[in-house]
């Protein structure tokens, strides 16, 4: 019997497995052939479109709406494969409401824009449960690039230099490739495995050889790599977390939001999966969202985002702030933490109010104490593993150009290089644009 | 991906999508913005006499008709022949043939219906290094007055004498544009071929009037308080281009005369439509002019990965395939016997096909309370009305009854036997089956 919301403490089980399995459902299902068809007639072809100004990977949008409204899909997704290699999981994930769909012309001209994501998902699902990957590799160039994470980043680099021609061996950290696609996204996001999925497909093309376990910094040197490869990319994401620094951080219960989605990621039973009656969560960005509404979906009773900014200031959308709201997630604006309360655990947290000007943050002294048995912190990943030679630009690594490293013959792109957003599309754009450089450098 | 190289009258272009004698091909700038976005070919806008060129009006030349979400299904113009002098044309076509010489340029022309007049200019275009002519029999509005244009095309011993002269004085392949506004295709398509045409290009636009102003009692589009009748195109004339296409490709006096199908063309599937009934290739006008000239890269996907599904691995495996099939009224089979099919998982329940049936048909749609539609076989008559007004692809579909089954509309069962009008009973001039 599932324990329900109100058992205390951290607690496996609290729903059922019908009801745990219907919360975790596609946030966005994929479309009915019908429905793909009613949805791509509303596109207008926009002339230089701003969807596609708007696409970290500048995605031809118009042309492949066109080319599904035509009855073509496998075609359509062509047209998004040629520019984004992971359009399957962009469609899934990206914050469509800031991006193309943001600034799709019947946006502004009846609130309702075009849904280019679910449009793009129906063309590369179409494509993919086929099983086709409609790649062919070049010539072999006899060139080899390692690169570091199998991340968006890495993969989408990886899969560009496989196709003109080149061989590639990532070394990735973790048991398992995907980056955030794997470990970080909701789950809501990528059902049934498409992560894990999509990988597959995508080393379909060849000459890709992943090595799992193998982490830049311990037996693998930067020096080592270049030794052996002709040009070295550094997709390594941010895999450091930053840390509250208030008393009682330390009580059993505290922890990072992205430990706790990583374990929701890979557990075959979300149903044996422990959460806190009273959930609070520190952070107001997409990973404070995502730990807040999967801790409700789970069955928390009372779950809270505690943010220090304003709600405008908010690094999650108003989309995804509203979902959770419609989760029944609480959102708290200009509070910051000063104390997690409990005797070996934490049982409450404390919170000052805030009040700021021009950024200038400041506690006003009137403080709040929330029922917490469990704490989650969500306020930035950092960079963490880089190699020392390479120079930073602030707690980034600096990249000129298309992701040239101060270090000659080695190439960064992704979360841990400075510059674009933190966003699977933007990986998977900075990832092929430096594949091209580097093929470049290496033809010349 | 398939080839859609095409060889049209020994002219090569990487694609069987040619841009038509119209605003798009106006000059030099359009035609390479056309070849850098993908375009096989283009017929240049039509070019007249040496001489003060032709004005046009400076109000509206356009006037539309709308689907759905304003979505633009017809055109009218009442633009003619190119503004611009015939040396400055000749000049941009030299320059661009050079740069593209992978990509066809045919040169459109009218020219008064008098030999030395096209004596006179084709050797000009001639020396341009262009890949052949074709004649503007079709304007149907203002050059037509002049005694040019649809002028010359309703008549065929003109069109006949004007191709003659042509093929005497020129030798590449001349391509005679054919108008719509006559009462039989045939006619126009006999003439040009008996007067040594190379191909046949058809439909130039059909005499209109798109929309009439209310308040100022005119027809639009309004030149100060007058109107004129135009040129209609766009995806509302392909139907009627390609009956006239299949016309000219069956008939036994013109079949085997290369087509280059003009008419509404606008996704990839028009142009294997028109191909399938004979047109060896496309010419695209309207499409281009609402969308701009990246249509082409759907045409050109959409084209191929079709091909690839079918397994043709040139466009010449599949021209005229449908030909064939075009037949008269009178050799349809009438033992043929299908009957609507309403697939409830994909039926919306919106009713239309109900209140179509109902009101206007057979009254063979049933309807229950829970709002679920079904056939009614005994008094479906196959009309396909109901296909025709459902919203939902493929949801409403014609299933052919097998041979041996009882129609229960008429209690008849179903043969596998072909018979026809001509030898059907109810025919007061049948002749008896052999
Ligand atoms: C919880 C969460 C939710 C998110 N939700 C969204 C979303 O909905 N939409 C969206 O667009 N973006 C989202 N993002 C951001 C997005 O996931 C990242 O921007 C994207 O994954 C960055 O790709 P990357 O390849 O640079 O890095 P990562 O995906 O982080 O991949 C880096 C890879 O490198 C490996 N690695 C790290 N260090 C080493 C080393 N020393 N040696 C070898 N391998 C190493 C890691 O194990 C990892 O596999 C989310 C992020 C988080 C944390
Ligand atoms: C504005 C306009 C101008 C045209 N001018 C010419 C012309 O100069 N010569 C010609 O042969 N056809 C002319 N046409 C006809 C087109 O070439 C074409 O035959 C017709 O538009 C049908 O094709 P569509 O449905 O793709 O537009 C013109 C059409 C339009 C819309
Ligand atoms: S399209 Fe519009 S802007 Fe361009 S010439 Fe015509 S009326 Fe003028």
């Amino acid at each position: 019997m599932a324990q329900g919301q109100t058992a205390p403490g951290i607690q496996a089980g609290r729903l059922s497995s019908d009801e745990i399995a219907g919360n975790f459902d596609d946030l966005h299902p994929a479309y009915a052939p019908h429905e793909a068809a009613v949805a791509a007639d509303r596109c207008y072809f926009c002339y230089d479109a701003p969807c596609v100004t708007a696409c970290p990977s500048d995605i031809d949008i118009p042309l492949f709406i066109r080319q599904i409204a035509t009855g073509t899909p496998e075609a359509a997704a062509r047209t998004i494969f040629d520019q984004n290699i992971l359009g399957g999981m962009c469609a899934r994930v990206c914050p469509t409401e800031t991006l193309c769909e943001e600034v799709c012309v019947r946006e502004t001209a009846e609130g309702k824009p075009v849904e280019i994501g679910r449009l793009q998902r129906f063309a590369t699902d179409t494509l993919m449960t086929s099983g086709v990957h409609p790649f062919e590799r070049a010539a072999a160039t006899g060139k080899t690039v390692a690169v570091v994470g199998a991340g968006p980043a890495g993969l989408s680099c990886a899969h560009r230099l496989a196709m003109l021609g080149n061989d590639v061996v990532i070394y990735e950290a973790r048991a398992k490739s995907g980056g955030l696609n794997e470990f970080g996204i909701a789950a809501y996001k990528s059902t049934n495995s498409f992560a894990e999925r999509e990988v597959d497909w995508l080393l379909k093309i060849g000459g890709i050889r992943i090595e799992t376990g193998k982490a830049l910094g311990d037996a693998l040197t930067l020096d080592g790599l270049k030794a052996d490869h002709d040009a070295v990319f550094l997709s390594i994401g941010l895999t450091g977390v930053n840390a509250l620094r208030v008393d009682g951080e330390d009580k059993d219960g505290v922890r990072d939001a992205v430990d706790f989605i990583a374990d929701l990621r890979q557990a075959d039973d979300l149903g044996a999966l422990p959460v806190g009656r009273n959930v609070v969560v520190i952070g107001g960005g997409m990973t404070a969202i995502d730990a807040a509404v999967q801790s409700k979906l789970l069955g928390s009773e009372n779950v809270t985002v505690a943010y220090r900014r304003g709600r405008d200031a908010m690094g999650a959308s108003r989309f995804e702030q509203d979902l959770a709201s419609s989760k029944g997630v609480k959102l708290m604006f200009n509070v910051q933490p000063i104390a997690v309360h409990g005797n070996g655990a934490a049982a409450e947290i404390e919170l000052e109010y805030t009040s700021g000007t021009d950024g200038e943050l400041s506690g006003t002294g009137e403080t709040i104490r929330l029922t917490a048995d469990q704490v989650f912190k969500a306020i930035g990943q950092t960079l963490e593993g880089a190699p020392d030679t390479v120079a930073l630009d602030g707690r980034k690594i600096a990249v000129s150009g298309v992701g040239r490293t101060s270090v000659d013959g080695v190439w960064a792109g992704g979360d841990c290089a400075a510059g674009g957003d933190d966003l699977t599309v933007t990986a998977v754009a900075e990832g092929r644009d430096a594949a091209m450089d580097i093929h470049a450098s290496l033809s010349a | 991906m398939a080839d859609l190289t095409t060889n049209f009258l020994g002219i090569q272009s990487p694609n069987p999508f040619w841009l038509a004698s119209a605003p798009p091909t106006d000059k030099e700038y359009n035609v390479r913005r056309a070849f850098e976005a993908g375009w096989g070919g283009v017929v240049w806008k039509t070019l007249g006499a040496e001489g003060p060129p032709v004005v046009n009006v400076n109000g509206p030349r356009y006037g539309a008709i709308f689907g759905a979400d304003r979505r633009l299904l017809g055109l009218n113009n009442i633009e003619l022949i190119t503004d611009r002098p015939l040396e400055t044309n000749l000049e941009e076509i030299t320059r661009v043939k050079k740069d593209y010489p992978d990509r066809a340029i045919i040169v459109s022309l009218m020219v008064p219906c008098e030999e030395a007049a096209w004596k006179a200019i084709l050797p000009r275009v001639m020396e341009t290094g262009a890949d052949g002519i074709e004649l503007n029999f079709g304007c149907p509005h203002g050059m037509a007055e002049r005694g040019m244009g649809s002028a010359v095309g309703q008549v065929p011993e003109y069109i006949e004498m004007v191709t003659r002269w042509c093929k005497e004085n020129y030798d590449k392949p001349v391509i005679v544009k054919l108008t719509p506004n006559i009462t039989d295709v045939r006619f126009p398509a006999r003439a040009a071929k008996a007067g040594g045409a190379d191909a046949v290009s058809l439909i130039n636009t059909i005499n209109s009037i798109t929309s009439v102003n209310l308040d100022a009692m005119a027809p639009e589009p309004m030149i100060g308080d007058k109107g004129t009748h135009g040129g209609y195109c766009g995806p509302a004339v392909k139907p009627i281009a390609m009956n006239m296409v299949a016309e000219i490709s069956r008939c036994p006096q013109t079949n085997g005369l290369p087509i280059s199908a003009i008419g509404g063309i606008t996704t990839w599937r028009d142009a294997a439509e028109f191909m399938a009934l004979g047109a060896g290739n496309v010419q695209v006008c309207t499409a281009a002019m609402t969308y701009g000239f990246k249509i082409v890269e759907e045409m050109i996907s959409g084209l191929s990965q079709w091909m690839d599904e079918k397994g043709y691995t040139s466009t010449d495996e599949f021209i005229g395939m449908a030909t064939p099939n075009v037949t008269d009224w009178q050799y349809l089979n009438l033992n043929a016997i299908s009957k609507a099919v309403i697939d409830q998982d994909a039926c919306i329940k919106c009713g239309r096909c109900y209140a179509a049936c109902e009101d206007t048909s057979h009254q063979a749609i049933d309807m229950s309370e829970d709002r679920t539609f079904t056939v009614n076989d005994d008094e479906c008559v196959a009309c396909n009305l109901c296909v025709n007004v459902c919203p939902v692809d493929n949801c409403i579909t014609m299933e052919t009854m097998e041979p041996g089954l009882v129609d229960p509309r008429t209690g008849k069962t179903v043969t596998e036997e072909y018979a026809n009008w001509t030898t059907h009973p109810n025919n007061p001039s049948a002749q008896a089956a052999e």
